[in-house]
């Protein structure tokens, strides 16, 4: 079973407040992801390699030639808060 | 009687560099975006550096050429198996609230780098090596722009362009081997030169094109467990690098004596106040749940490969400071400061070719050459006097041709129209004068001209020779061979 504190400490590196009723319902939920993951461990991988994606390849690179997308203001405009030119966005405690 | 005087505590600093430089290509690392700085806010975005979902990042491959190439300069191994990661952290400045980085596998590790340092008065030069642990890729975040607060909802925001989201940098992280303020300043400018030289950045402080963050710890000489270590950012300047080093040395060292615990978190050098503050508890590195990049393959660099690169390298600032030194005979302190830039290097190397005395290229290029782009804002580049040139007036000096006194009279022509020395005398008539016979001439005709002052120096006013001998530069113009001069005035007056 995962800790309040290790629960409380995935949530803010989330960014996310939690009251101490759903660091309860967190705690079992992600404690019933985690020993369902578990069951991987069975597996012996004494020797295999790290798998960390699906297709096999290498030294996929790209020539350093200008490509600008053509509208950049329509990123912009689907942003919640535009402000001119700008991205408003919440500013984070501390600063 | 005895009395126990309380030995001071020495304190040693025990110092390492991580420093972020912006690698000059055209477009950024993982998008076809540019990179160009100052453009207007958001204009050089897309939805791959905007992190949009299903796109695809591929990787720019001159990045991985600069990055190799910053690496076999710096001494390291050069990784033949890389591979990219995501380090997870939310904060605004990321659209994707990941950075792609390199965790694990980065492209160059152990490493090292010298600096030379030198005492207050330029001289008695010491070498030093500095290892570098690593150097990575890794692509830059946007930038808060401005921070403002709504006061009808009473909450604060802040304002993002993301223009500099993706552009391509090389982290460099130094061993813990730096002890001072000015071994940092001297190896963050090492740096500098090392990745200008290259040409692979412009290593731009104020533009942010080369951000050196400090990590900082203080114990008594002797101890072997480190202090709290402290990061120190925010220094726009190689001063401001030494000058917030050395506070926080000296803060550090106030907190240990005072029992104030030393906190380790992340500090903000204030350039106004001139000291550091407090900004945040710093994250361990686990915070940052790193795992494997899975839009980007990994890399895989062939040796032959790297021997291309390797065989692009110039030669390096330290590398021409010792030639300098050893093979011309130079002092250190004009080693370093001919091999500050490399055009300038690259320059005085041209004039040294055309045969010129290297000692002398070097003071004039140091000197006249030096003061004549400062007020000019010239780059040494952009000057009319070529090197053959230089090394022709340098040889007509040497050859007692001109006098040093005329070549310096002709070199402002020099400096705006070029052109050469020797024609430049022909057509002025300013060749000098060794010959004895018009020497003699001349000089009959200033002792006739000045009876009084012949009388004084004969009764023992021995200091006049200096005047006749000004008197004889007058009468040719300056063009008298001033040694020659000298030697015939003396004869002629002790006979």
């Amino acid at each position: 079973m995962l800790k309040p504190e290790e629960v409380r400490k995935v949530a803010s590196l989330a960014r996310l407040e939690l009251t101490p009723d759903e660091e309860g319902q967190f705690a079992t939920q992600l404690s019933d992801i985690l020993t369902y993951i578990e069951q991987l461990n069975q597996l012996d991988t004494t020797d295999v390699l790290p798998t960390t994606r699906a297709i096999d390849g290498s030294n996929i690179t790209r020539e350093d030639h200008l490509t600008p997308y053509a509208n950049p203001r329509l990123i912009l405009q689907g942003a919640p808060e535009p402000e001119g030119e700008f991205f408003r966005v919440p500013k984070i405690g501390g600063e | 009687m005895n009395i126990a005087t309380p030995t001071k505590i020495q304190y040693e600093a025990i110092i390492g560099l991580e420093t972020h430089c912006q690698l000059s290509t055209h477009t950024k690392i993982f998008c076809g975006c540019s990179t160009a700085f100052g453009t207007p806010p958001n204009t050089n975005i897309c939805p791959v550096c905007m992190g949009m979902p299903g796109v695809l990042p591929v990787l720019n491959q001159t990045v991985l050429e600069y990055a190799v190439k910053a690496g076999l300069a710096l001494n390291c191994h050069i990784s033949l198996f890389s591979k990219f990661d995501r380090k997870q952290y939310f904060y605004p400045d990321l659209p994707k609230n990941y950075q792609i980085s390199q965790y694990d596998l980065p492209i160059a590790e152990n490493g090292w780098l010298e600096i030379e340092l030198v005492d207050e008065s330029g001289l008695n030069p010491v070498q030093k090596r500095v290892g570098i642990t690593r150097l990575h890729m890794e692509e830059d975040a946007g930038k808060l722009v401005h921070a403002g607060s709504d006061r009808l909802a009473g909450s604060s925001y802040s304002l993002v362009d993301y223009n500099r989201t993706g552009v391509p940098l090389i982290e460099i992280v130094s061993e813990p081997d730096i002890r001072s303020g000015k071994e940092a300043a001297e190896y963050a400018q090492e740096l500098q030169r090392i990745i200008r030289y290259l040409g692979v950045g412009d290593g731009n402080m104020q533009e942010g094109s080369l951000r050196c963050d400090v990590n900082i710890s203080v114990r008594p000489i002797g101890q072997q467990k480190f202090g709290t270590k402290v990061e120190i950012k925010n220094m726009n300047s190689f001063s401001a690098i030494q000058r917030a080093i050395d506070y926080e040395i000296e803060r550090q060292i106030q907190s240990i004596e005072t029992n104030i615990p030393v906190i380790q978190e992340t500090r903000l050098w204030d350039e106004s106040n001139q000291c550091t503050m407090s900004m945040r508890r710093k994250e361990g590195s686990s915070d940052y749940r790193y795992f494997p990049e899975p839009d980007l393959t990994p890399i895989e660099l062939s040796s032959g490969q790297l021997k291309n690169w390797q065989g692009d390298l110039p030669e390096l600032p330290a590398q021409k400071r010792h030639r300098y030194v050893s093979s011309f005979g130079l002092s250190a302190y004009d080693a370093r400061v001919l091999t500050e830039d490399r055009p300038m290097a690259e320059y005085f190397e041209s004039v040294i070719a055309a045969g010129a005395n290297p000692k002398q290229s070097a003071n004039w290029i140091m000197g006249d050459i030096t003061a004549h782009l400062k007020t000019t804002k010239q780059s040494i580049s952009q000057l009319s006097i070529n090197p053959s040139d230089l090394a022709e007036l340098i040889h007509l000096i040497e050859a007692n041709t001109i006098s040093s006194k005329i070549a310096k009279e002709i070199l402002p022509e020099l400096l705006v129209h070029g052109g050469s020395p020797q024609s430049l005398i022909d057509q002025k008539g300013l060749t000098q004068i060794s010959d004895t016979g018009l020497l003699m001439a001349a000089i009959d005709k200033v002792l006739t001209a000045n009876p009084q002052e012949l009388e004084q120096y004969r009764q023992g006013k021995t200091k006049l020779l200096g005047f006749f001998v000004g008197q004889v530069m007058k009468q040719t113009g300056g063009r008298a061979d001033p040694k020659l001069t000298n030697q015939l005035l003396m004869h002629k007056l002790t006979d």
